[in-house]
This record gives structure tokens, C-alpha cells and sequence, in this order.
């Protein structure tokens, strides 16, 4: 959260921040998600919501299924051209501020699909903030996403942004002798 | 079994069947446009037919052919007798076929497909719309001259530059999330599953040359290296996960 300083000390103590970083902390914290899922990532998307992996952690779980409630909207998979108005409007009717991700090979950028039916990405009709790639993406790349995102809130930053690799631990150079086989 | 449905329609039809084939088992029977309505009635209604059961109607653009562009296709079976039968048709472009709907009720979406895709009109079909693509759209897709990478998009694509399309999708910026084999694991051998696996066990070829797979790839050697030291059977190795 931006510039921390502590005040006081013993029992009593204050902590003192900007105004904005700590609006942008309780932000990133309560993401309330709109899913829009239309294909098989929403497979991985549930995964990523169900206890193993656990969306709560991050204050991302509460699903809003009317959008003027909603902060994130997630487009999970396959948007077809006949769907293009739908997640516009979707996207229209919720409240600043807002925040997209794109879920998976095909809401990045159409996947396989180039043809009549397919929208080749879903940032040709809304402006999306974190792409995830991965058909389907693993859970740990959405939760890389997510991550990613709280970044780019507490950061004010609007800039489009790829979740990159992320290298398994065990096979993190100079852990090989660790983990062993 | 179908070849009987083939000699009953010859029986009844005659040389309006203009002609029949068995290819592969699957039977067929190719009948004139002003037929096509009579011959499914028949299939339908006759007493030993009993086709019952619509499968699908299609149809194949040939734009190269001179006398009639399009074929219809009708796949149906009897649930009775458990025969099937394709019935073939030639569509000249821009004509009309009767409509198969008070013959079987489930042919009313299979037309409006056909109707959406090719652009073949049925003649007294009770609501001849598209079904897949929305109305704005212009032209009929399957049709062969159709442009391939023609899209008619709803909502205006955006004109900004964030919209390039990202390439998340090299395996340097793709995701080698690896499967992991948490049995195999917990038994004490570790087998990854992917992407790794090509060069794990050389079956299949690295993916690409880049740093991500060389990187794994020294991994491997040296971990291959390890196991040669402590005197590990490689033979053992490979035969576990087999």
C-alpha cells in the first residue's frame, strides 16, 4: 500500500498513507467478478473459485450476476461475433471504476477461431487489462492474473498487461538438488 | 439391411431413382429436386421403411460443378428396423427445395441451418430464418466463395493500440505450467507430465528452440547425469512409467 509510515509506538500507533493508495488497497482487496463464461475455460474458472485453489484468498470469490454490482469482468472463453453486443452492454452497464480480464487463449485473441464467427479477442470490443494465456489456462495462471491485477490497481496502472510464465519451483534453476526425484 | 431400403424405393420409384450406391456400407440414393419431397414421404410412411427418425440435412457446394451447384443431403433411419439411408439431391443455385417439415418436425432447424450456411431457400417452410448467424449478416458462409477471414462484426472492433494482438502465446510468454504427477511424486519418482515430457523422455521433439526449452532441456541432462552417478539403472527409470 504505497508509502507506509508508523506513528507512536507501544500501545498506541498510527499509521499514516495517501488518501488514493488506501482507496487503491481496499480496492484490489474486494473485487467483486461478473463471469461471463461461455466455453471450456470456464472448467478451469470454476476450479480456480472452488477450495483447492481458493479465489477467497484474494477477496476475488463474490460473484456479482448483475453487472452495476460487479468490478471484474471475466471473459472466459469463446466470444462469437452474435455475443459481441451482449458483453459490450455487459461491459457498458458496469460502475467505474472496472476492471477485464481475458480468460484464456480465445478471449485473448480468438484462439484457432479466425474466422466469420469468432470476435479475435475480446479487446476488439472492450478494452481488457490482463490476458491470460492457456487453453485453458491452469488455475495457478489465473491466480498469477489476479495477482497481477491487484498490482496494476494499487498502481493506478491501465496499461494492458500478459500474465508471464511462471516456472514450476521444483524446476526453479538452483532448486534441481532440493527437490530431488 | 439399408440395400432392402434401397430395392423397396427402386420398387416403388422406378427410374426416378437416378442412382444408388453402397460405398463403405453407407447407402445411398440420389433423386431429382422435384422428387425430393415424395421420396421422403415415402421413407416416412411406407409400411416397411419407417423412417422415424431424421439425422440431419446438409448440404455440399460445389461451384465448380456446371449443372447444379449445390447438393442436399438427408440423413434418416428407421428406429423400427434399424435401417439408414442418405438421400442426395442437386440444387441448382437460387432454386427452391420443398420443405421436409410436415415429414419430420425436426427438420425445421436443419433447413434453417442449410438456409444460413448455403443460402438454399425451402419452399413452404413455416419460418425460414437464420438460425446461427444474426440477421445483419450478408452472404452465406459455407458457400465456397465466401472469403475465409471475413468476419461482419456486431460492434465495431475498437481502433486503439492496446488492441495489437498480444502475443501471450510463445512458450517464452505461454504458460509451462506443468502438470504435475503428484502420484508418481508421492511414490518417489517424479514424472512431469508436461511440456517437459518431449525431452524427458525423447519422445516427442522440443517445442520450440527457445530459452525456456533449452533451459529445461540442460535441466534434464543434468539430472540425467545425477542419476548415472548414483548408479540408477536408467532401464528401471524408463520402464515405470510405461
Amino acid at each position: 500500500m504505497g508509502e507506509l509510515k508508523v506513528i507512536g509506538g507501544g500501545g498506541e500507533v498510527a499509521v499514516t498513507t495517501r488518501f488514493s493508495d488506501l482507496l487503491q488497497w481496499a480496492r484490489k482487496w474486494s473485487l467483486f467478478q461478473y463471469p461471463f463464461v461461455t466455453a471450456c475455460c470456464g472448467m478451469e474458472f470454476m476450479a480456480t473459485a472452488a477450495p483447492r485453489y481458493d479465489i477467497a484468498r484474494f477477496g476475488a470469490e463474490a460473484p456479482r450476476f448483475s453487472p452495476r454490482q460487479s468490478d471484474v469482468l471475466w471473459v472466459v472463453g469463446t466470444i462469437s461475433q452474435r455475443q459481441g453486443p451482449a458483453v459490450r452492454r455487459i461491459w457498458e452497464q458496469m460502475a467505474d471504476p472496472k476492471w477485464v480480464i481475458a480468460f484464456g487463449t480465445c478471449a485473448s485473441c480468438g484462439g484457432f477461431y479466425d474466422n466469420y464467427t469468432t470476435i479475435p479477442g475480446v479487446d476488439k470490443v472492450i478494452p481488457v487489462d490482463v490476458y491470460i494465456p492457456g487453453c485453458p489456462p491452469r488455475p495457478e495462471a489465473v491466480l498469477d492474473a489476479l495477482m497481477l491485477l491487484q498490482d496494476k490497481i494499487q498502481a493506478n496502472d491501465r496499461k494492458p498487461i500478459v500474465v508471464p510464465p511462471r516456472l514450476v519451483p521444483e524446476r526453479a534453476p538452483g532448486r534441481a538438488k532440493e527437490s530431488g526425484t | 439391411m439399408s440395400q432392402a431400403v434401397i430395392d423397396r424405393l427402386c420398387a416403388h420409384f422406378g427410374d426416378r431413382i437416378l442412382e444408388t450406391s453402397d460405398a463403405f456400407g453407407d447407402h445411398e440414393v440420389v433423386v431429382a429436386l422435384r422428387d425430393w419431397v415424395e421420396v421422403a414421404e415415402r421413407l416416412k410412411n411406407d409400411d416397411e421403411l419407417q423412417m422415424d427418425h431424421f439425422i440431419d440435412l446438409t448440404a455440399i457446394d460445389h461451384p465448380e460443378r456446371q449443372d447444379a451447384r449445390f447438393d442436399l443431403v438427408l440423413m434418416t433411419r428407421s428406429s423400427v428396423a434399424g435401417a439408414r439411408i442418405r438421400v442426395r439431391t442437386r440444387v441448382e443455385e437460387g432454386e427452391a427445395a420443398g420443405t421436409l417439415t410436415h415429414v419430420w418436425s425436426g427438420a425445421n432447424w436443419a433447413e434453417r441451418e442449410v438456409w444460413d450456411m448455403f443460402g438454399i431457400e425451402f419452399e413452404g417452410h413455416p419460418d425460414l430464418r437464420r438460425i446461427l448467424l444474426y440477421e445483419e449478416f450478408v452472404g452465406h458462409p459455407l458457400r465456397k466463395d465466401y472469403p475465409i477471414d471475413k468476419a461482419q462484426p456486431l460492434v465495431p472492433y475498437r481502433e486503439v493500440e492496446d488492441i495489437q494482438k498480444l502475443p501471450p502465446f510463445g512458450i517464452e510468454e505461454g504458460q509451462p505450467f506443468a502438470r504435475i504427477d503428484w502420484e508418481a511424486r508421492l511414490r518417489g519418482r517424479d514424472r512431469q507430465v508436461s511440456p517437459a515430457i518431449g525431452l524427458q523422455h525423447g519422445q516427442r521433439r522440443a517445442l520450440s528452440d527457445s530459452e525456456a526449452a533449452r533451459r529445461i532441456q540442460a535441466r534434464i541432462a543434468a539430472r540425467k547425469e545425477e542419476g548415472a552417478e548414483a548408479g540408477e539403472p536408467e532401464g528401471a527409470k524408463e520402464g515405470s512409467g510405461a
